[in-house]
């Protein structure tokens, strides 16, 4: 290689490792803001924005899920293993919510303690199986907590 | 090897290559996609979730693979203009950029159709999402600094220079469902673990991700062919060429 192409390829090198470090410290700054939401554990912890919109995700509590009232409103549980939060929503679900599913809310804390959503995602998974397998996944674990 | 590379750089040389390889890689593609949709659409079965919903996973994923992947060939073509000044390289990467952009958009298009059935929202401010979308702002960004320049050799050193710094949004794209809490789900079949899909369905989807790839090679064949004509009008190869027809 000549001098001249060394000295260009160090060049680039150079340059990508600057931005590369910049953009580190620029994201590391900006952490909170690109976080998509915060964990029950979080509000317990009083992370979270007070009278403010946020958005809260967590799993959804087997047999939390209620429906007090006119119907339209769901009433549920968020966990992340740790601490929990009830959630309150008027509106449509997504296809994907489910008891034990991650979901992701938008809203505040009302004045009674619990969320009130204004919008609530269902977060996806990255697992992908048919169902009989899922089924004979979760009779599986189910023969295994019996024989605990 | 270096004399195959040079050999392989060459205006001429390339453009007579690469004409002899379309037919084969038009017949490797076309079966593929018969394929790779075929096993997607019909034999992978429906997901115990999202029922028959998951199968957009076949052009999304791909797609998503395909517009990183495009862009790590523009950034390395970047650096070889830089260092070695290599006219096939200036246009191996011009080239790419319609192509990679077209990936980008595709992967965002069938995410937002799946994430408002899913999610229950066509668009969100995640960091996936955003990165992504970045990423078709400096695809764009690469086709309209080309064209803005009139000398094209000048003008593919600019180009290069501006892929080689986009080059840093790659990894952030990659990691973004790992560094921070994101609606997008994390990887499922790029990662050291085992893929958390089943067989029936990893399979259609790893010979989508080929059939992409050679379609990618196909159609930049076929640009690049198009612009060495473009760029070198006035040499005499291209004399040659069209005085034989």
């Amino acid at each position: 290689m000549t001098p001249a192409r060394k000295k260009r390829l160090v060049l680039i090198g150079l340059m990508l490792a600057g931005i590369g470090i910049g953009l580190t410290f620029a994201l590391k700054a900006l952490d909170e803001n690109i976080m998509f939401f915060f964990t029950p554990t979080e509000v317990a912890q009083g992370k979270a924005p007070i009278n403010k919109l946020f958005r809260l995700g967590g799993m959804v509590v087997d047999g939390s899920v209620s429906r007090p009232g006119d119907g339209l409103t769901v009433q549920f549980d968020l966990t992340d293993n740790g601490e929990q939060v009830t959630v309150r929503y008027t509106g449509i679900l997504p296809d994907l919510f489910r008891e034990g599913q991650g979901i992701i809310a938008n809203g505040k804390i009302g004045d009674d303690g619990n969320f009130i959503a204004q919008e609530v995602l269902a977060k996806h998974d990255e697992n992908y199986m048919p169902p009989e397998i899922a089924e004979a996944m979760k009779k599986a674990s189910e023969a295994k907590a019996s024989v605990n | 090897m270096f004399l195959w590379f040079h050999k392989f750089g060459s205006p001429p040389h390339f453009y007579r290559i690469a004409g002899k390889w379309l037919p084969w890689l038009g017949v490797t593609f076309g079966l593929l996609l018969i394929a790779g949709l075929y096993g997607g659409l019909i034999y992978a079965p429906a997901d115990y979730q999202q029922g028959e919903s998951f199968r957009i996973i076949y052009i999304h994923v791909p797609a998503a693979w395909m517009s990183l992947f495009v862009y790590m060939v523009m950034a390395f073509c970047g650096v070889v203009i830089i260092v070695w000044r290599m006219k096939l390289a200036e246009v191996v990467l011009i080239s790419s950029a319609p192509i990679g952009a077209s990936f980008t958009f595709l992967a965002l298009a069938t995410g937002s159709l799946w994430g408002k059935p899913m999610w229950g929202a066509w668009w969100v401010w995640d960091a996936r999402l955003t990165s992504e979308l970045i990423l078709l702002f400096l695809y764009l960004g690469v086709i309209g600094l080309h064209s803005a320049i009139d000398d094209k050799r000048i003008a593919s050193r600019a180009v290069a220079i501006l892929a080689i710094v986009g080059v840093v949004n790659i990894p952030i794209i990659h990691y973004s469902v790992e560094w921070w809490n994101t609606l997008h789900q994390g990887p499922t079949v790029t990662k050291f673990d085992k893929p958390s899909i089943d067989m029936r369905m990893l399979i259609p989807l790893l010979i989508m991700a080929l059939a992409f790839k050679i379609y990618y090679v196909m159609a930049l064949f076929q640009s690049c062919r198009a612009e060495l004509l473009r760029r070198e009008r006035n040499s005499k190869w291209v004399e040659e060429l069209s005085g034989s027809n």
